[in-house]
């Protein structure tokens, strides 16, 4: 099907795109940032803004930098850029590897960052990211700038914190320490899909013994989030197969999995704890 | 409805338009410029029939609106030969026997050479994910990937 009409706006700076964002609150106003998920939703017509207003003219939007041990990926930075900018550190490792999972190519070198994060889909590998790392969402409106905390953003399945009268600025994502070691792991029945089931692992390795771990679980529950029980199983102890059973076997007992058609609720709760004992296999190597 | 002035080069020629917002750059580039080479499959972004190439990169023309190519270079397969003798990487589709209907071809083609322009060292691995976008029902695959392979090597021959 093909989108129905709206208004176009194409704002230059962020302060234009929420002003027109506070003026149009009562006209159905929708951001477009990459397209990526937003351009099929309008052609299957399950969207249908009255006003559309472009952020891509809004130069002050594509930034990518590290400070304070923090790095700043700014709403015009595309999934490609993950990989072009160089990013420093075990953080822009984590991104590089976590990025070819996600889409294809030609999605990719358009799709953003933030507009993942905005459209909030259970299975999103950034969403993932953002919610295993404890990343800050920055977001902006014609009354101020506040900050969210990842584990307050995620509401439920393609519903975040974000007010409709906010525009998603940045998010910032904590630098890791040298030395920490990552994995990420997922499962899609065909390259490029959104995954059935996600994790994400990180730890530290302190006289052999693991410290600081982090499992992040995506695509099985309604939001990406830590689990603690298994990263309780993890601190503390030697790296073993055995260590790392158990700590799948933590992330099922924890997890209240989504149902579909194709998928029951077991399968996935299977299929996280076998993805997390993957993870952590190869981030100990 | 309102219509947004448009300016970009596709394939070589200015264009200078007017379009509806809500049109997408597959629409714009097949009904207004009257280059139906490029293919519209799925219109939601998962067959890559659409691929074409926007300043340099490769993109899908369904899930991009005609208003945001705004000063854009636009190539799609038209580009490719022009009349003259065939792209390398057409050479190579045709002697693989990459093409049964042709519908995918377009998109194939146009992800490939955009992709081995970037990197012309792809290996195989890296092909085969790179193909994995795009969606064929008649070849299985195969013949693409001996097409795309032997089309890089007829692509770099024809740079030296
Ligand atoms: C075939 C296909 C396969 C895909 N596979 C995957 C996959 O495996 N994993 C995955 O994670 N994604 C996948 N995607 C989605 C893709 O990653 C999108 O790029 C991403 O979900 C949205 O980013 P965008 O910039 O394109 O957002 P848009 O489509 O522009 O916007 C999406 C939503 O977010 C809002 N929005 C966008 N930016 C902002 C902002 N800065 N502030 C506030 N609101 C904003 C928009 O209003 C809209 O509601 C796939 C897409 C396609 C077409
Ligand atoms: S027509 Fe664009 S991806 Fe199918
Ligand atoms: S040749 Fe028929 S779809 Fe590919």
């Amino acid at each position: 099907m093909k989108p129905a009409p709206f208004t176009l706006h194409r704002p230059a700076t962020l302060a234009q795109a929420t002003a027109l964002l506070h003026d149009l609150a009562d006209e159905d106003a929708r951001l477009i940032a990459g397209g990526q998920s937003l351009a099929p939703m309008m052609a299957f017509r399950l969207a249908r803004p009255g006003h559309l207003i472009d952020l891509n003219g809004v130069g002050e939007l594509a930034h990518l930098c590290e400070s304070g041990g923090m790095i700043e990926i700014g709403a015009l930075i595309r999934h490609v850029d993950i990989a072009r900018r160089a990013i420093p550190g075990v953080t822009g490792a984590l991104l590089r590897a976590v990025l070819p999972h996600i889409a294809h190519h030609p999605i990719r070198t358009r799709g953003t960052f933030c507009g993942s994060l905005a459209h909030a889909d259970p299975a999103s590998e950034w969403c993932l990211t953002a919610a295993t790392l404890d990343a800050t969402l920055v977001a902006h409106s014609a009354s101020g700038r506040r900050e969210i905390a990842a584990r307050d953003y995620f509401e439920g399945a393609m519903a975040t914190a974000l007010r409709a009268d906010e525009v998603l600025s940045s998010v910032r994502l904590p630098q890791l320490p040298e030395g920490a070691r990552f994995a990420f792991h997922e499962f899609s029945r065909r390259s490029g899909d959104f995954a059935i089931a996600a994790a994400l692992v990180i730890f530290e390795l302190r006289d052999g013994l693991i410290a600081q771990a982090r499992i992040g679980i995506g695509g099985a529950e309604d939001r990406p989030r830590r689990i603690s029980e298994a990263e309780a199983v993890l601190n503390g102890r030697k790296p073993s197969p055995e260590l790392f059973v158990e700590a799948g076997a933590a992330v099922a007992a924890a997890l209240c999995p989504m149902e579909d058609i194709s998928t029951s609720a077991a399968y996935r709760r299977e299929l996280a704890a076998t993805l997390t004992e993957r993870a952590l296999e190869e981030a100990a190597r | 409805m309102s219509k947004t002035p448009l300016h970009f080069t596709l394939n070589g020629r200015a264009f200078d338009l007017e379009v509806e917002p809500r049109r997408t750059l597959i629409d714009v580039i097949r009904d207004d410029c009257g280059f139906t080479g490029t293919h519209a499959g799925c219109e939601h972004g998962v067959c890559g029939a659409c691929t074409i190439i926007v300043n340099g990169e490769t993109v899908r023309s369904c899930l991009m609106f005609g208003f945001q190519a705004e000063g854009a270079t636009i190539r799609t397969v038209e580009s490719l030969s022009q009349g003259g003798p065939l792209h390398p990487l057409q050479e190579a589709f045709v002697e693989h026997h990459a093409l049964q209907c042709g519908f995918c071809t377009p998109g194939f083609l146009m992800l490939a050479v955009g992709l081995l322009e970037e990197n012309p060292d792809m290996d195989e691995a890296a092909m085969r994910d790179a193909l994995s976008s795009n969606l064929c029902r008649c070849t299985g695959y195969e013949n693409i990937l001996k097409a795309v392979k032997d089309g890089a090597q007829r692509m770099k021959a024809s740079h030296d």
